[in-house]
């Protein structure tokens, strides 16, 4: 069996394996302890599950924890997580009193290996506030915020920002999504992962085997959005958008999404999202369980068009994910979308249900250009966003941080 | 005497926000005038080195940010032709961006701004140069490498090497001028590469161009 950096080089070529190797070399044996609050469902969850292998196989002693608590502490981080994206979502005390017991709790069973590491990864508020119990801590912490932070809900960032600030550094998606810190604000936007099975190539005949098992008609145009049912990625406004096309163009909808386990509100809007279907037979919505990676590949790859409207985006995973199986994206103009959908390059960006709506039918009219934006869409990811980008960039950060503070290290072979 | 050997370094880049923006004409100036000159390094060089659209339309950020967001065609276009490596140090490259806005804001008629959310976000950078323990002493050796070398060394070997030496080379023509004048046109043509206007996968194909025309008479 291959290596997973041989695994790589087949995708990215040896150059690039290359210098990551070389970047990690004088990391060796160095302690890293990612740390957030699920392991399955969500980018996260996505990310680490293969950097940390993969961190692992260059040489540097990776690992991942995760920090878990009842259902009040999850709901005290979903209004966090709303919050922060803008909500304004007041947390009453007593749910904070659960976070900061819950961290708590979570650090005393993970003390040992906190107060070991070299270097902290903390990602999103749900384990931020573990550095207030960490008094020994020997390493550099670093908090990872995964979320568009732009333009938070005042008193619940202020809140959060009591324990932000004792973090060595903290890293950010997106530069417009940094908030003043009076430590160093990094920025590495996330990445997808080629060989997980939610993005490796699939045999055509697997690919219509699922969509056939869920009802849809390959010779009938299949529009997808891929993403939790939450209310920031609009999925009321997608069904609009398909309402004002579906007069002119035969189309089939797939709202495709899972819960993450640190969801509780995902039910809800699903609930919402079936009562405004009604029982129109080209609106299909799966319910897919969150290992279902293989079957959103399969959608994804038998979609014509990948749509992730969302009001308010984090980077925008599902984006990418459409993008490297070479499919148009008609994509919100918020947050990582902005960043990946460019005007009549990959996609389109846009603002209503209306937007939305024409573009699909400028999209459909025109297969040449889907064509073509498809081959732009998969090159755009191959050079910016797959995992080894990814992992450089934080190698380059412990470096950064291990061997100064300057702006140029030069660093030498050993002797 | 024996010509030193070729060692190939590489580099990597890591962006960090400064937190300072500007949504108008006036607000990028005011914040040019003190803003950390590695700002100004990562906005014409380094952007290279960071995940972004390649648009070779445009080589910095400024221009960049004034043609989509702003669209003041005329600063763009003014921003777009500045070649950085004609400035002395990068507090000249400063006085030229400030004059260039100056100008710009004495012939308009009202600042030109941008709506919120799509401000001028400055951004410097942290470079980790490394070796990467492969060293050529014969021009011809280096043929089969380039290929095979990373974007960084491109980077750091035919863009970030305008900075560290006289008269704005490229490390392989440096390298090759030691020869005596055995490689006078293979300097000429690595010389009249333009690293402009085209991105770094380009570039590494161009050199390649380059060498394999010289040492093998084509492409």
């Amino acid at each position: 069996m291959d290596s997973l950096l041989e695994q790589y080089s087949r995708i990215v070529g040896n150059e690039v394996i290359d210098h990551l190797k070389q970047l990690a070399h004088p990391l060796k044996g160095v302690k890293i302890l990612h740390i957030n609050s699920t392991k399955e469902g969500g980018g996260v969850a996505e990310i680490l599950n293969r950097l940390i292998p993969l961190k692992r196989e260059l040489g540097l002693d990776a690992e991942w924890e995760i920090i878990n608590g009842e259902s009040d502490f999850y709901q005290c981080t979903k209004k966090m997580h709303n919050s922060l994206q803008g909500n304004r979502d007041d947390i009453p005390s007593a749910l904070l009193d659960t976070y900061e017991n819950t961290n708590r709790r979570n650090f005393e069973r993970l003390r040992s290996k906190l107060e070991a590491a070299d270097f902290v990864f903390i990602h999103d508020p749900q384990p931020a506030a573990l550095i207030r119990n960490c008094n020994k801590r020997k390493g550099k912490w670093l908090w990872r915020c995964h979320i568009d932070v732009s333009h938070p809900y005042r008193p619940v960032w202020k809140y959060l920002r009591e324990y932000i600030k004792d973090y060595d550094a903290s890293i950010w998606s997106l530069s417009t999504f940094v908030q003043p810190l009076s430590h160093p604000l990094y920025l590495i936007p996330p990445s997808i992962d080629p060989l997980s099975e939610k993005n490796i190539d699939l045999p055509e005949k697997e690919i219509s085997d699922y969509l056939d098992s869920w009802g849809l008609d390959r010779n009938i145009p299949i529009i997808t959005q891929v993403s939790r049912f939450d209310r920031f990625k609009d999925p009321i406004g997608v069904i609009q958008a398909y309402r004002l096309i579906r007069n002119y163009v035969p189309v089939q909808l797939v709202l495709a999404g899972g819960g993450a386990s640190d969801d509780p509100e995902g039910k809800e809007v699903l609930s919402e999202v079936k009562a405004f279907a009604g029982d129109d037979p080209d609106i299909h919505i799966l319910e897919l369980p969150n290992n279902a990676n293989r079957a959103i590949n399969a959608l994804q790859r038998g979609s014509d068009i990948i749509i992730q409207k969302s009001t308010r985006e984090g980077f925008g995973l599902t984006v990418t994910e459409g993008l490297w199986k070479g499919k148009p994206v008609i994509g919100g103009d918020t947050g990582g979308i902005q960043l990946q959908v460019i005007n009549h390059y990959t996609g389109f960006r846009v603002n209503t249900p209306e937007g939305t709506a024409m573009r699909i039918r400028y999209l459909l009219k025109h297969p040449d250009i889907m064509e073509t934006m498809g081959k732009n869409a998969r090159q755009f990811v191959l050079d910016n966003y797959l995992i080894t980008r990814h992992l450089r960039e934080y190698l380059t950060l412990i470096v950064a941080f291990k061997f100064g503070s300057e702006e140029k290290i030069e660093l030498k072979l050993p002797t | 005497m024996e010509n030193q050997a070729f060692h190939i370094l590489d580099c990597a880049l890591i962006a960090i926000s400064t937190g300072q923006k500007a949504q108008n004409l006036r607000e990028l100036r005011d914040q040019l005038r003190d803003i950390h000159p590695g700002c100004l390094y990562y906005h014409f060089w380094g952007g290279l080195l960071h995940p972004h659209f390649d648009d070779p339309e445009f080589q910095n950020d400024f221009a960049v940010w004034a043609w989509r967001n702003m669209h003041d065609r005329k600063i763009a276009e003014r921003f777009a032709i500045i070649d950085p490596n004609n400035f002395r140090d990068l507090e000249d490259l400063r006085r030229e961006l400030l004059e260039i806005i100056e100008e710009r804001l004495y012939e308009s008629e009202h600042v030109p701004w941008v709506k919120s959310g799509e401000e001028f976000y400055f951004i410097r950078s942290q470079i980790v140069i490394f070796e990467t323990g492969k060293e050529y002493h014969d021009p011809e050796g280096l043929l089969e490498t380039i290929p095979n070398m990373s974007l960084g060394s491109i980077y750091y070997h035919f863009i970030d090497s305008r900075r560290r030496t006289e008269g704005n080379k490229n490390d392989f023509s440096i390298w090759l001028s030691n020869f005596a004048d055995s490689y006078i046109k293979l300097i000429e043509d690595l010389d009249n590469i333009d690293p402009y206007f085209t991105s770094l996968t380009e570039l590494r194909n161009e050199i390649y161009f380059v060498f394999t025309h010289y040492f093998k008479g084509g492409a």
